[in-house]
């Protein structure tokens, strides 16, 4: 569906555009090899002279992008063997269709035909911007996945990896992590300790958020700041303070205090999502509660609680990943009994570089991603909710 | 009144003794190291066989690269959680000097050897500082890749190869600090050996060393963790690189990879003991008799299957035998071991003390350069 009438564009657009892209991938490919120049200029030219050839021969479009794939893959299988072969597919398949694209002016159909020349590249532009955040952001993660297979005991690729040898893979940094005592029993404090100050963060919280939200309560703002504190000071500086504080009063080194500080780190959270979600909570309802003789306990539960619960919920989600997540608190106000995974996560990783880190993080990426899941469909269901319910 | 005597003193006996011997001791107890193999090492020989034969729970905490620091905060908190603690011996010297760490009696508090002869003898000059047990010799040491040495040349046997950058190229890793380096770069430029520490303490030999270093810097990755140079060797991301002696015993036995020792100049140091000052009286006890426990001559020896350090005592080394899960002999890994022993330093306890921070703040400013 052309919005816009196109014509073919010049070899000479089309080069310089091509040479762009070719420099821009070359760079990171160059860097890889060392030499980042040579990877920009020898991409440019590459790409540009792709341009410049193909750019007038759009009408044989099908049987030249099969060309640029086939010469691609070939070319990376000889340059790096198997890896190098599916690279070079992948670039050999986007450069084919990227050259066409131009030069057939597919690129502009789509786009309203009153736009400038300069519109149309900001269009394009700002969403390779997009791109290549949402790349800077995940890469590190993935990458951190398939290393957790490897078969050796160090951060690398080998060579068998790359080759895709089922012999370069292993489950052995799980089975670590599954039957290791120490990693068991840092797994096994984290899981007593995030549920308890999860249920601390959300009840307090909670509570904290209501009576915050009565237009009645004074300096509603300046405990409303010092709540969310902990959010705002850097960790550092809370872990130290809680530490000589925890000390004095006998909390430090004890399951309770690991406890109580995170559950002062997970409250914030709950009071900013619950604050939110009171936000569109009418208070016309708990007055006709009271009116048909609901006390303010049974207002609570029955009218007020499930309409806020998607705020609670993703509050306490929050707070759990905060305390499961946290290292810094926890080794201040821990002792060695309780030893949390990150903290053993942490320690291991500076003492002994093992793949079981990567183990145990892709384990962890793994649960957050579904607790995110969970809080993003809480987020949905409570807006479905609210367009539907009165005011 | 001879009887009342008598029995007064039986009396006075029958009261202590039992108070003596059933000394409170507390049953749990907290000990510090440094993690990874080695901490596995002291499980096995040392917390294992302790806790089957007394029933303490014993809690380990991988905190000894920040022990100083959390020592110092304990103390000032007035909550001090650790019962024993693994340093190296200049940490416990700094511990020491600023009352963190208690005096120890080598003879009352150690056990003496098999064949009689005094704690204080069988370690012997180890036991530096008065507050310092020491229990492992480790040595900072070069491991370099087999299959990275150019063909047709000799593998690296001498310190100053690491500087020979035409007969070996690649990337070097070094620790990131003056210590060990300094010295190095003096013996390559040159300067005799027992004159090294002379030199240095000059500002003009600390620019000689720093000169000397320069030559390579380009070609330097810095480590500041045991684990950095294994992992780089085991990319292949460098050539040759310092690191402990037991990390790379362990790339090469124990994880295959084709690397090997390069002993040359290489330097010990101690690491051990140390109880924190000020401990109550039943976890004190608990400490001592761990102690006593965990440092005599066949408990030394026994770490030694374990991990490629020698122990501390003298009267361990001819016991040390094989390793426990791999079989092989570990003596010839030993960095005491004569072969590899042949050009050695021991860390320079005092003048290290005395020079650091100057040294250290020049070592950073041409780091920055």
């Amino acid at each position: 569906m052309a919005l816009t009438p196109v014509e073919n564009q010049t070899p000479g657009f089309v080069a310089a555009v091509a040479a762009a892209a070719g420099a821009f991938f070359g760079l990171f490919i160059g860097t890889a090899q060392g030499s980042g120049l040579m990877g920009v200029v020898g991409g440019a030219i590459l790409l540009g002279v792709m341009g410049f050839v193909f750019g007038n021969m759009t009408d044989k479009e099908k049987p030249l992008r099969w060309g640029i794939l086939a010469v691609f893959l070939v070319a990376g299988f000889v340059f790096a063997g198997f890896p190098g072969l599916v690279l070079g597919g992948l670039f050999g398949w986007f450069f084919g269709w990227f050259i066409f694209w131009l030069a057939t002016s597919r690129y502009r159909a789509h786009l309203a035909p009153y736009l400038t020349p300069g519109q149309v590249l900001w269009h394009y532009s700002f969403r390779v911007i997009c791109g290549a955040i949402f790349v800077f952001l995940i890469t590190p993660i993935l990458v951190v996945m398939p290393l957790s297979f490897n078969a050796e005991n160090f951060f690398t690729f080998t060579p068998e990896m790359l080759r895709f040898d089922p012999e370069g893979y292993s489950l052995k940094h799980y089975r670590d992590f599954f039957t290791n005592a120490d990693w068991q029993q840092a797994l096994w404090n984290s899981v007593k300790i995030a549920p308890m100050a999860t249920i601390l963060s959300v009840s307090f919280g909670t509570l904290a958020a209501i009576g915050l939200s009565q237009p009645h309560v004074p300096f509603r703002r300046a405990i409303m700041a010092i709540l969310i504190s902990p959010m705002i000071v850097p960790l550092i500086i809370s872990a130290a303070g809680m530490y000589f504080f925890y000390s004095r009063i006998g909390l430090q080194g004890t399951y309770f205090g690991v406890v109580l500080a995170h559950a002062a780190l997970g409250i914030p959270f709950v009071i900013i999502t619950v604050t939110a979600t009171l936000v569109g909570f009418d208070q016309s309802l708990t007055r006709a509660a009271a009116n048909m003789g609901a006390g303010p306990v049974t207002t609570f539960f029955r009218v007020q609680m499930p309409l806020i619960l998607p705020g609670v919920i993703s509050g306490g989600l929050f707070a759990f990943i905060t305390s499961f997540d946290e290292v810094v608190v926890v080794l201040f106000v821990g002792s060695a009994g309780q030893k949390t995974l990150p903290w053993q996560m942490f320690t291991g990783l500076r003492e002994q570089i093992s793949p079981t880190i990567l183990a145990v993080a892709t384990i962890l990426v793994g649960i957050s991603i579904v607790l995110l899941a969970t809080v993003e469909m809480l987020r949905r269901r409570s807006e479905r909710l609210r367009g539907m319910s009165p005011g | 009144m001879k009887l009342t005597k008598l029995t007064a003193l039986a009396v006075t006996t029958a009261l202590v003794a039992p108070a003596v011997s059933a000394q409170d001791m507390a049953d749990e107890m907290t000990i510090v190291s440094w993690g990874g193999a080695y901490s596995r090492s002291q499980q096995k020989a040392y917390h294992e066989p302790y806790m089957e034969k007394t029933g303490v729970k014993i809690i380990n905490d991988e905190s000894s690269n920040e022990a100083v620091a959390k020592l110092r905060a304990m103390n000032e908190a007035g909550n001090v959680t650790w019962d024993v603690v693994d340093v190296v011996a200049a940490d416990a010297l700094r511990l020491c000097d600023e009352g963190l760490a208690m005096e120890i009696d080598p003879d009352e508090m150690l056990a003496a050897a098999p064949d009689g002869t005094s704690a204080e003898e069988d370690f012997g000059e180890l036991l530096v500082g008065d507050c310092f047990i020491p229990q492992i010799v480790y040595s900072t040491t070069f491991g370099y890749r087999t299959d990275m040495v150019p063909e047709g040349v000799e593998p690296p046997n001498d310190i100053c190869d690491v500087w020979d950058l035409e007969t070996y190229p690649g990337k070097r890793s070094l620790e990131k600090r003056p210590i060990n380096n300094m010295e190095w770069a003096l013996l390559c430029d040159g300067v005799a050996k027992d004159e090294v520490y002379d030199v240095l303490a000059t500002p003009e030999g600390q620019e000689q060393a720093l000169a000397k270093l320069d030559e390579i810097k380009d070609d330097v990755i810095w480590w500041s963790a045991g684990a950095d140079t294994p992992q780089l060797l085991a990319d292949g991301e460098i050539f040759m690189g310092s690191t402990y002696n037991g990390r790379l015993f362990s790339v090469i036995e124990e994880q295959d990879q084709p690397v090997a020792m390069m002993w040359d100049a290489q330097v010990f140091d101690l690491d051990g003991w140390i109880i924190p000052a000020g401990l109550p009286e039943d976890r004190l006890n608990r400490a001592l008799d761990y102690i006593m426990f965990a440092t005599d001559t066949q408990r030394l020896a026994d770490q030694a299957a374990w991990i490629s350090y020698g122990p501390a005592r003298k009267s361990s080394a001819p016991l040390v035998g094989k390793h426990a899960e791999l079989g092989i002999d570990m003596a010839p890994h030993m960095p005491t071991d004569p072969a590899n022993a042949q050009n050695t330093f021991l860390y320079n306890y005092e003048f290290w003390a005395d020079y650091r921070d100057d040294i250290d703040a020049k070592f950073q400013a041409w780091l920055a350069k």
